[in-house]
């Protein structure tokens, strides 16, 4: 009769209270599993986004992060093309590599000069076929349908904006822009038109060209002199950007243009280098290498490399909440089964008081006592854990079939909700030894109290 | 050697701040292989007194020498030990484990004795035991599937599993039918006289009175009368004027036969 099968027998003895206990063990292991498989596919969810649109890592011109963001002309990287034959190249970075593509981010205004309509942009220039490429990369098996850009195949010229951006210049008709208020009655105001020598630059990327669809625009933004240039845009589409702030600013390029507009015939050159890698795991990696490169081959160029995180901080902020709601929940549930174990070994104890003194009496030690009751409360710990581990995946796959949908924060078009229990280990470890040193240490105290019962005491105990 | 010696022990409890004297002034020795009763009237000290000698309680103040060991002396471990080897339990409520089977109340001491038996050899005793208290059949029922009287067969051959020297019985027919009590008593005797164990009884139980060899009286904490009776003189219980002296202590394989 090993202290196993003996505790083992005395919880099915009470099975009734038992079954109370382990019900609450499962209950919060399946909270915090779905909670942690929720929160962990939003994780996955939004290091993809950030992933298929700015990489894992950048080279970026020394400073352009902080100082730099939409002034190409003072942070721009001369010799991007160099650093992407070096790092493509790379013995160490190429099996890791996915794409290598260069970006340039500028700041300006985008007019529809026609309807006497402008605002301020950011506008992004792109290779097409490398950022269609990018938008693939899915290593966490989201069930994403991949859509090809806008931009895919189009003339050099063509830009896609938001839909902000869309309003704000009149081109919701045009573009057919869903959701899209009308324009209030315009207000005339004195200076509204735009300055002749804007007007002139326009006139002047305008001609000879072919009469101008209504859905032309002229981008306007200072060229590396520091002189304003113009460069004349056909919108194919506008897009919902997830984001409000982005909606209103977004205009996307093709790298050429966006090169032209700012260099003109100077040397193009380009704010960032992106790379994207096969996994994040390889990230540390990666990193350490490309800055090696920077201490040796790539050595005298004023470049910095950063990683996503630190590129896109919202990342960072919401995968910190989540962990911090997590560790709420655990802390709670913890204590949940801190309490509900404490209190079934306390009632064991005192219901069993005639049988501790009969044990101690036939010979049993203190610590066969202690020993009992502590194994008793581990038993239920690692049942507990157990049965909640199968519960939750079984609900997960449940929840995971059941087709229902939400909009992540910075989504446009809802996903199938999932949460990530299969598979994510350390989780599943973590939660199941977790709440097993919980009911561990609640039956300690019960187990101890067993073990001081004075023998005579306990025996006439009624 | 005497199994149990005591000496100018006394006890007492506190009771809202009174001190209630359970024991005064004990000087007694227990014979051994004799069936010794402890009789007096309720409340007299017998339920203590067999606790300071079945070593779960401690006196406040005396000696005490149980196999010749000052158990006094011992630690909590060491008791239990000294407990689990030397000294066997049978209680008024029987106090079986009702989680196991009587096979495994019965091998449960053998278990915790660290006897250095083999399983076979562990199975062969159990089995002779339940044999001896006619149980053999009942090996496999849980205590709630027993008899008062049944189980407390069980708790006898529980109590002599590990083959001690002494085995303590407080009232051990006091919830049990007069007929029952009688055949529990008559099954005590059998087995102590067969094993050679010194048995130490508390009763008021006039058929446990009967069937003693040595009757201590106690009335308000203090040995009044010390009987003896000389088996080999005739059947008739008699104060024996010369105590009885310490029989030889039997140790070798004490179930021959029984099996
Ligand atoms: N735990 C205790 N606390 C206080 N007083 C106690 C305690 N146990 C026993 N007593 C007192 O000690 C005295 C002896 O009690 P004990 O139980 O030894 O008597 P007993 O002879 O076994 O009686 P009975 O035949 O009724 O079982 C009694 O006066 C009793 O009230
Ligand atoms: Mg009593």
């Amino acid at each position: 009769m090993n202290t196993i099968n003996l505790a083992l027998r005395n919880l099915w003895r009470n099975h009734r209270r038992s079954l109370t206990t382990l019900l609450a063990m499962i209950v919060g292991a399946v909270s915090i599993l779905l909670f942690g498989g929720y929160s962990g596919n939003i994780n996955y969810g939004l290091q993809s986004g950030f992933v298929q649109h700015s990489g894992h890592l950048q080279i970026q011109h020394k400073d352009y992060f902080l100082y730099g963001s939409g002034n190409p002309a003072a942070y721009g990287i001369p010799n991007y093309q160099h650093i992407i034959d070096v790092v493509q190249n790379d013995a160490v970075l190429k099996p890791m590599l996915t794409v290598v593509t260069p970006t340039l981010n500028l700041g300006g205004i985008a007019g529809n000069f026609s309807q006497g309509v402008s605002r301020t942009v950011i506008g992004a220039g792109v290779v097409i076929d490398d950022q269609n490429r990018m938008r693939r990369w899915n290593d966490y098996g989201f069930p994403y349908h991949f859509k090809s850009l806008a931009l895919t195949g189009t003339s050099p010229d063509s830009a896609v904006i938001g839909t902000g951006v869309a309003r704000v210049l009149q081109l919701c008709g045009p573009l057919q822009v869903k959701h899209c208020p009308q324009a209030p009655a315009k207000v005339v105001t004195d200076g509204a038109r735009a300055p002749d020598d804007i007007a002139a630059l326009s006139a002047q990327e305008a001609s000879g060209q072919p009469a101008q669809a209504d859905t032309h625009i002229e981008l306007l933004a200072a060229n590396a002199h520091g002189a304003p240039n113009v460069a004349g845009l056909n919108v194919v589409k506008a897009e919902l950007q997830g984001v409000k702030e982005l909606d209103d600013l977004y205009v996307m390029l093709h790298l050429q243009q966006a090169q032209k507009l700012v260099y003109g015939g100077d040397a193009p050159q380009a704010t960032a280098v992106v790379l994207q890698l096969q996994h994040t795991s390889q990230l540390p990696a990666a990193r350490a290498r490309l800055e090696e490169l920077l201490r040796t081959t790539l050595k005298g160029e004023a470049l910095e490399v950063h990683d996503f995180a630190t590129l896109n901080p919202s990342y960072g902020q919401i995968t910190g909440m989540f962990a911090a709601i997590f560790g709420f929940i655990a802390i709670l549930i913890g204590a949940i089964v801190l309490f509900t174990v404490g209190n079934t070994m306390s009632m064991a104890v005192v219901e069993r008081t005639v049988e501790i003194g009969t044990l101690r009496a036939i010979g049993l030690r203190r610590g066969g006592i202690r020993r009992l009751f502590v194994t008793e409360g581990l038993l239920l710990g690692v049942i507990g854990s157990v049965l909640g581990v199968l519960a939750a995946l079984a609900l997960a796959w449940l929840i995971n079939h059941g087709g229902l949908t939400w909009t992540p924060p910075g989504n446009v078009e809802p996903v199938p909700l999932m949460v990530r229990v299969w598979g994510e280990a350390r989780m599943i470890v973590g939660t199941a030894i977790g709440l097993t040193v919980v009911a561990v240490l609640s039956a300690w105290w019960p187990a101890r109290r067993a073990a001081r019962l004075e023998i005579v005491d306990a025996l006439r105990h009624v | 050697m005497n199994p149990v010696v005591l000496r100018n022990v006394a006890k007492h409890y506190r009771l809202d701040a009174v001190d209630v004297p359970a024991l005064t002034d004990i000087n007694v020795e227990i014979h051994a292989e004799r069936f010794t009763v402890l009789s007096g009237p309720s409340g007299s000290g017998k339920t203590t007194l067999l606790n300071l000698i079945g070593c779960i309680d401690r006196p406040d103040s005396g000696e005490l020498l149980v196999d010749g060991q000052e158990v006094l002396k011992l630690k909590d471990d060491a008791l239990s030990d000294f407990r689990a080897r030397r000294i066997g339990f049978v209680f008024q409520n029987f106090n079986l484990l009702p989680v196991l089977s009587a096979y495994e109340n019965v091998e449960y001491p053998l278990l915790l004795s660290g006897k250095a038996l083999n399983a076979t050899q562990r199975r062969e005793r159990v089995r002779a035991l339940l044999d001896a208290v006619g149980l053999s059949d009942k090996a496999n029922n849980r205590p709630g599937q027993l008899s008062g009287g049944q189980r407390q067969r069980v708790a006898i051959a529980r109590a002599l599993a590990t083959e001690p020297m002494l085995v303590l019985a407080d009232e051990p027919t006091a919830n049990l039918d007069s007929h029952t009590g009688a055949s529990i008593i008559e099954l005590m005797r059998k087995m102590q006289r067969e094993l050679r164990v010194s048995f130490v009884f508390s009763s008021h139980d006039p058929q446990v009175l009967a069937a003693a060899d040595d009757v201590i009286s106690i009335r308000d904490g203090r040995i009044t009368d010390i009987r003896r009776l000389d088996h080999a003189v005739g059947t008739h219980p008699q104060p024996s004027p010369v105590p009885v002296q310490a029989h030889g202590h039997q140790q070798a394989s004490r179930l021959e036969g029984t099996a």
